[in-house]
């Protein structure tokens, strides 16, 4: 009797508990990733969609100077390694020698909107048919937490230890909203992934990405504002909580631009 | 192939032979005195089914000839001296990921902005590595205008052959000069099977492709150096190029190369016309430069005299070569000024009297 419920469990467990299988585009490696922090769930949702739309063997990535610097460890399609702050121009090289692949970048806003500013606008600019993934958690996650060009004012970090202070350091950097406004950009949306709902929100947008690129309608940005755990010093949690305070006002999650057209009354989701 | 005969200047000569070379990718910014590459591409390449893109930067142009070199074309770019200093970032990751690709150095004078008078002051950073790390390029140096079109094809090849950056370094009289040149060099499209590391999507037949330079574990970033070192020794083996002019019953050696090279042709037949016997050593390869032939010869020499558009470089590669066997000696002019081969003849006589 005891052997027909163990079948019995079996055929349950094999059959119906699925509720999420891993995606043949995420690779069997554990994350290096401190507990709670985006870039994994970006990364996983990023690679769901390749699978999805059935893009695995015609996509390139391009992985940055940062904490994810490592992406092509865990995701499982060709990919290059940048530079520091030159993913852009990298995945302009392969874009354009082949540009009926789907090529995208991903970085943090230390490689995109500080060393690798003029790659990323001029990228930008050309509107490059590319997918540029732009991970806010305004700070240097790598390096130990540093100020990043998005830190916002009074933030402390290591190198700003009295908090950011816009006389000497400047302001927090709105790259996206900037890169918006050229003309040559297709698709410029800012998303979150710190609750389910922001994540089926980001994923929608990445989705939508990979279409327009796929249709050849050129640049198309994704920044995900993000957390650090470890850099800011905070539990997930708490994190989470002062990102949706102190981050969404100045970085407010929305649409910026589709299909070409600046969109002006920004929608606010806390 | 036609001989037919051309009337080109060197940097236009070297960007139709990249078109005959198939390289497929260009991607530049403009400096003087090399523009006339990416002008004459933006025009004939893209006819000719050349992807060109005038970048932002020599540092984004780098960058794109990576991605684009990593997909498995032949591509190229091309600048001058402060240009190749922006790129040595991007050339020490392009050396340390084994990315084949030519890399053009028309030099002119510095330090700092300089002039665009033509110089050999980069011989260092073209042939010392350059950039960060333990790596070297495969270095050419023409020195005529049909010498600036075949260098690009056997360019190609040794990038192909060996997985490793090449670069042509000439100076801006090379590339403003304009001499007769033919096109008889071909170079097959598909020279090597790369489809083992190259990323173009990855097929369900095969693992995933990564381009990359970082080894965060020591061991492996030194099993990465050792593999490379390796490399270089074999091109030393192998690919040493050089022309070695009036060398019998020679009792003086000149060694120069590229521009200088010519310059130094005109000088030992002054001297020789003065009853001195003198020959001419003309590296074509800078890296690997051909110690070998310097040590063979060395012993049985009165004397060697280097002769460079710079403070004394590659001298530095000829007194290591000599081992202190001959005496070295050395004449140079700097900042874009181009010595005369009567200038360089009295200096040598001022060498030669020295005991
Ligand atoms: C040329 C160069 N300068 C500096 C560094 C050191 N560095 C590595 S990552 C990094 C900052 C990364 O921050 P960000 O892009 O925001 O990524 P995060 O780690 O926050 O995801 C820096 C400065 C480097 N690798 N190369
Ligand atoms: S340091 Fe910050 S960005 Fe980096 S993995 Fe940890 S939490 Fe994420
Ligand atoms: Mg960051």
């Amino acid at each position: 009797m005891s052997e027909e419920i163990l079948l019995d469990e079996k055929i349950i467990c094999e059959e119906f508990d699925c509720v999420w299988e891993k995606p043949e585009t995420l690779t069997e490696n554990k994350m290096h990733y401190c507990p709670g922090c985006g870039h994994g769930v970006v990364h996983k949702i990023l690679m769901e969609v390749i699978e999805e739309m059935n893009l695995q063997s015609e996509t390139i990535g391009v992985a940055p100077v940062g904490c994810s610097v490592f992406a092509y460890n865990y995701m499982n399609v060709d990919m290059q390694g940048a530079a520091h702050g030159r993913a852009a121009a990298v995945a302009t090289g392969i874009k354009r020698m082949l540009p009926n692949k789907i090529v995208f970048s991903y970085q943090g806003d230390g490689d995109l909107a500080a060393i690798g500013t003029a790659e990323t606008i001029h990228t930008a600019n050309r509107g490059e048919n590319i997918l540029v993934i732009f991970i806010n958690n305004a700070i240097y996650g790598m390096t130990g937490g540093q100020m990043a060009p998005t830190t916002i004012l009074g933030m402390k970090t290591s190198t700003t230890p009295f908090g950011r202070e816009a006389t000497s350091q400047g302001f927090p950097f709105k790259i996206t909203d900037l890169i918006a406004q050229l003309p040559a950009t297709h698709f410029v949306t800012r998303q979150s992934v710190h609750t389910p709902n922001a994540v089926r929100y980001c994923k929608k947008a990445i989705q939508k990405a990979i279409k327009y690129q796929k249709e050849n309608k050129g640049y198309c940005l994704i920044e995900v504002v993000s957390n650090c755990p470890s850099g800011w010093k905070m539990t997930p949690l708490v994190s989470n909580k002062w990102m949706e305070e102190n981050m969404f006002p100045q970085y407010p999650i929305g649409d910026l631009k589709d299909n070409g057209i600046l969109i002006t009354k920004k929608e606010f989701t806390k | 192939m036609s001989k037919e005969i051309f009337f080109m200047k060197g940097n236009e000569a070297l960007a139709e032979a990249s078109i005959r070379a198939n390289c497929k990718g260009y991607f530049g910014y403009p400096i003087t005195p090399q523009s006339e590459v990416l002008e004459y591409l933006s025009e004939e390449g893209v006819k000719r089914g050349m992807v060109v893109l005038q970048a932002e930067s020599e540092v984004a142009s780098i960058n794109m000839v990576y991605g684009a070199s990593g997909a498995g074309f032949r591509v190229m770019t091309s600048s001058s001296s402060p240009g190749i200093s922006l790129m040595q970032e991007g050339i020490s990751y392009i050396a340390s990921a084994e990315l084949p690709c030519l890399i053009v150095n028309i030099n002119r004078g510095g330090p700092g902005l300089g002039t665009i008078q033509p110089s050999q002051g980069d011989y260092f950073q073209s042939t010392k590595g350059g950039g960060h790390g333990d790596y070297k390029l495969i270095v050419l140096a023409p020195s005529t205008v049909q010498e600036m079109a075949d260098f690009v094809f056997d360019g190609f090849y040794l990038a192909e052959k060996y997985r490793n950056p090449v670069m042509i370094l000439a100076d801006g009289a090379l590339g403003q000069m304009m001499e007769k040149v033919s096109f008889t060099k071909t170079l097959e499209q598909n020279l090597f099977d790369k489809s083992s590391w190259t990323t173009t999507g990855k097929q369900n037949s095969r693992e995933r492709n990564i381009i990359t330079s970082l080894h965060i574990q020591p061991e492996k970033m030194e099993e990465v150096n050792l593999h490379l070192q390796k490399k270089y020794k074999t091109i030393e083996e192998n690919e040493v190029q050089y022309e070695l002019i009036n060398s019998e019953n020679m009792e003086y050696l000149f060694v120069a190369y590229g521009l200088s090279a010519r310059i130094s042709h005109r000088t030992i037949e002054i001297a020789n016309e003065n009853g001195f016997k003198c020959g001419l050593l003309r590296p074509k390869t800078l890296f690997p430069f051909p110690h070998k032939i310097l040590e063979e010869l060395s012993p049985k020499l009165k004397k060697i005299f280097v002769v460079e558009m710079n403070a004394g470089q590659m001298l530095e590669d000829v007194k290591l070569s000599v081992e202190g066997k001959c005496k070295v000696g050395f004449y140079g002019r700097m900042g874009g000024m181009i010595p005369s081969p009567e200038e360089v003849f009295e200096k040598f006589l001022e060498f030669q009297k020295q005991i």
